[in-house]
């Protein structure tokens, strides 16, 4: 089958695309080379919707998030998604960090954040009052919003499925021959034919735009560790926490997750490896130590979990997009630490491109509204419904109803990470303690990496 | 309605409680278990080594807890309830198959119980990936879902529950490689190592400490930091045992006072939290004891609940804090109310951070009120006799251990 546009990568800004180029009326598939979309760069991040108060004034980054921050408050309801209006505050700590808090305010109304303003230290304390003592002042950011970095991608995949996208996992992209007027592809799980090919492989996007030329960038994995605050942590601060950035860094902040946490990340480590993003005992004691210093009544809160996730930087501070309209192909690259929320945007422009290259698209298609389940803790979860059945995962008030919707259906979780990621199961304070039998009982084998049980070796 | 008592939790300490409260007339005894089964953690222990002092007999987990529910006679035990919220007034905000509902009792006994430390809290380095579990989630994986989640592991820890690991892979033909340890001796008693290294054919790492697990998708082996040197073990498991803490997370954010050198909640010697209608027992007190232990707890605890129910156990008019200092890690229970009528109590027990032979002792000032010489490891407990009636007047006793001076 002749597809009209093979996505290279199910991360979340594949699935963007994705869905645009459905609703466009195209005939889409998306391969990913993991059992489940999401399982790169996308899996591990700090779930900020960030209104580019701070991105390079001029930007393709800057236009992308603006472009992808209004989507995404245009398009949540439908797809039943969630949004934490925190608001964020830039606290300088020192003298020098204060000095540079006017030129933040300045950036900011140049990027077209317009409700952007310095606020001094009195105000700041009325708004954050576990911040540690000492902060000179801050600018405060009111649009920056926290989402459900999980929920948001796996909604635009399915809208794109509702709309005829086809998702195959397990699909590595290893080669591929540009025919007359389309390409085929080499999968692992076969050939893929396809008139025009988007690049959106994130940590592999150098290897795989090696199909069509020389790669013009590099991607160089940078690495971010986090620290998961138990849910008791959760009311210590309202905004995003944010320190003043540096040259390298935008540093170690401290907010809150949809999910009813508290986080303290990211680290930004260099690294060579693109498949480990490890966690490193030393770095998560640093990250502790700074969340504390940061807000003291952290102290008394336990570590829920930790985790690490990859972005993929380049050589270049942009985002390296464009098309080659003889090659058929869209590279869409060294989409760094802002794609999740420029990835909407970000499908916006692609769809541009393919429009002035390729093709037209219909723009009279009614988006197929497709809700995914709720996981945020400011809304209802079906455990705290009408007969919500059985409980499985108790940290996380996961029911046996939730687990197995989500290993059915459309896009089911295709390992235990993917089914974490549908759920929140195992993903609590016990971290699998009292439920990691359960799960895998009801998994019975679909999950790549779960063993399934063997009746026989039960004896209780 | 209020009920008479809600007990939160059926493991040994629950289940006991909730029969002594039937045994001594109690009608009214609700008992909300959060799992689909009753029995708590020994329904998952496949092991023998329960019920002998209970019972008389020697069993395995799962039959000990079977016995345990066959045992709470007239009890309402709801199983798949969770309670998710405590508010004053003995009021439990429930959720269960049905859908969210509060129930209300005189009293509430809380006997959650304890879990392990999983690898996230333990902030240990490298891949995350499938393979790592704690002793409770493998004797899960292995004895409820029948699931060999691992063909050859190495186990941290050498408590004594890290030893019932060698049992529950044997059965699920897991290959234990190694077990380690941090310390210069392993914490179970010996012979355990020589039975460990005999029996079950696992190397004993003392002074050596898992630095990093290595694996994509499965786990592939481990670092370890030994004092030969660092050392890597191919493995696809890994399980991290003991570092137990109480499951107290309904009431870390209640009313109720916690002392955070036990993770448990702040009891006197009746079990009474710090508002007196709250009763807890078991190893929610402090991580762990055996389920013997935790059984008895429940019954004592249970004569206190009765004997506040008949009014003869009157809300304290004064308390004495056991402050716990030096080498002694936590004493629970951590006051000492006043009046003390004579119900059957807890007894108070202290653990220690070091192992040493000393004089442990309990002072006013510089008065010592009681003191004996013993010897103590760190993973044994000590009891300290009843002493209550002799400090009504005291606000205040410091229990620590006197070690020799070093010569």
């Amino acid at each position: 089958m002749l597809h009209d546009v093979a996505i290279v990568g199910g991360g979340v800004v594949g699935c963007a695309i994705l869905r645009r180029l459905a609703l466009g009326g195209l005939c889409c598939v998306m391969l990913e080379k993991g059992a489940d979309i999401l399982a790169g760069a996308s899996k591990a991040n700090s779930a900020l919707l960030h209104t580019g108060f701070d991105a390079p004034t001029g930007s393709l980054e800057l236009a992308c998030m603006r472009a992808g921050y209004a989507e995404y408050h245009e398009i949540r309801d439908s797809l039943n998604l969630p949004l934490l209006r925190t608001g964020a505050v830039v606290v300088a700590w020192n003298d020098e960090d204060y000095a540079r808090l006017a030129a933040i305010v300045e950036q900011a109304h140049a990027n077209g954040v317009a409700d952007v303003a310095q606020i001094d230290a009195s105000m700041l304390y009325r708004l954050e009052p576990n911040l540690a003592p000492g902060a000179l002042g801050a600018v405060q950011v009111p649009g920056e919003r926290v989402i459900d970095a999980w929920s948001a991608p796996l909604a635009y995949a399915h809208q794109a499925i509702a709309h005829g996208a086809i998702i195959r996992r397990g699909c590595e992209v290893q080669g591929g021959e540009r025919e007359s007027d389309h390409w085929v592809l080499a999968t692992a799980a076969g050939e893929v034919m396809a008139r025009v090919v988007v690049n959106a492989a994130g940590l592999y996007g150098d290897h795989v735009e090696r199909i069509a030329r020389p790669a013009p960038f590099t991607i160089r994995p940078r690495k971010g560790q986090f620290v998961v605050f138990d849910k008791t942590a959760y009311p210590l601060v309202t905004a995003i926490v944010l320190p003043v950035p540096t040259e390298r860094t935008k540093g170690v902040l401290v907010c809150r997750t949809a999910y009813g946490n508290l986080i303290v990340g990211p680290t930004a480590e260099e690294q060579d490896d693109r498949v480990n993003a490890t966690v490193d005992q030393q770095a998560l004691e640093r990250l502790i130590a700074n969340g504390r210093a940061l807000v003291p009544a952290l102290a008394d809160h336990p570590v829920t979990a930790v985790y690490a996730g990859l972005r993929p930087a380049t050589q270049f501070k942009d985002y390296q997009i464009e098309a080659l309209p003889g090659e058929g192909w869209i590279t869409v690259g060294g989409i760094r630490s802002t794609g999740l929320t420029g990835a909407l945007g970000i499908a916006q422009h692609v769809a541009g491109l393919y429009v002035e290259h390729f093709g037209a698209l219909d723009n009279a298609v009614t988006p197929i509204p497709t809700s995914v389940p709720n996981l945020a803790e400011d809304r209802p979860r079906p455990y705290a419904q009408a007969n919500p059945g059985e409980i499985v995962c108790h940290c996380e008030l996961v029911t046996r109803g939730e687990i197995e919707a989500a290993l059915v259906g459309a896009l089911p979780a295709g390992d235990l990470g993917g089914l974490k990621r549908r759920t929140r199961c195992a993903m609590g304070r016990c971290q699998g303690f009292y439920c990691s039998w359960r799960i895998a009982q009801l998994a019975d084998g679909r999950l790549a990496d779960v063993p399934q049980p063997t009746p026989m070796m039960r004896t209780a | 309605m209020k009920h008479d008592v809600i007990i939160i939790g059926s493991g040994p300490a629950g289940l006991a409680a909730a029969t002594e409260l039937r045994r001594l007339g109690i009608r009214d005894v609700v008992v909300l278990e959060r799992e689909q089964t009753a029995g708590g953690v020994p329904r998952h222990c496949g092991h023998p080594g329960f019920g002998w002092r209970e019972c008389r007999r020697l069993l395995a987990g799962p039959a000990y807890a079977q016995r345990l529910v066959a045992g709470a006679t007239g009890v309402d035990l709801r199983t798949g309830t969770t309670a998710l919220r405590l508010e004053a007034g003995g009021r439990v905000h429930t959720i269960s198959s049905t859908g969210p509902a509060v129930v209300e009792a005189r009293h509430v006994l809380l006997a959650m119980g304890t879990r392990e430390t999983p690898r996230s809290a333990r902030l240990i380095s490298g891949t995350r990936p499938w393979g790592v579990f704690t002793t409770g989630a493998l004797q899960q994986l292995v004895y409820l879902a029948g699931v060999q989640p691992c063909t050859s592991a190495v186990i941290v820890g050498t408590e004594l529950v890290s030893f019932s690991n060698l049992l529950t892979m044997r059965h699920a033909r897991i290959r234990p490689l190694a077990m380690i340890e941090a310390g210069e001796r392993i914490v179970a008693p010996r012979p355990g190592d020589w039975i460990a290294r005999l029996a079950f054919g696992a190397r004993v790492l003392t002074r050596s400490t898992l630095v990093a697990v290595h694996g994509e998708q499965r786990v592939s082996g481990v670092d370890i930091e030994t004092p030969r040197g660092r050392e890597t073990i191919e493995c696809d498991g890994v399980v991290f045992s003991g570092g137990f803490v109480p499951e107290t997370e309904i009431v870390r954010t209640s009313h109720l006072a916690i002392d955070p050198a036990t993770g448990g909640p702040v009891v006197d010697q009746y079990g009474r939290c710090s508002d007196p209608a709250w009763f807890a027992a078991g190893n929610l007190l402090r991580p762990v004891e055996a389920s013997w232990t935790a059984w008895s707890e429940g019954r004592a605890v249970a004569h206190a609940i009765a004997a506040s129910l008949r009014g003869a156990l009157p809300a304290p008019t004064h308390q004495t804090v056991l402050e716990a200092a030096g080498l002694v890690r936590y004493v629970c229970p951590q006051r000492l109310s006043h009046p003390s009528p004579l119900v059957p109590a807890l007894r108070v027990n202290v653990r220690v951070s070091r192992a040493g032979r000393g004089r442990l002792r309990m002072t006013h000032g510089k008065r010592e009120l009681w003191g004996q010489v013993r010897s103590m490891l760190p993973e044994r407990r000590l009891l300290i006799p009843t002493v209550a009636g002799d400090f009504a007047t005291l606000d205040r006793v410091v229990v620590d251990l006197a070690l020799p001076a070093a010569r």
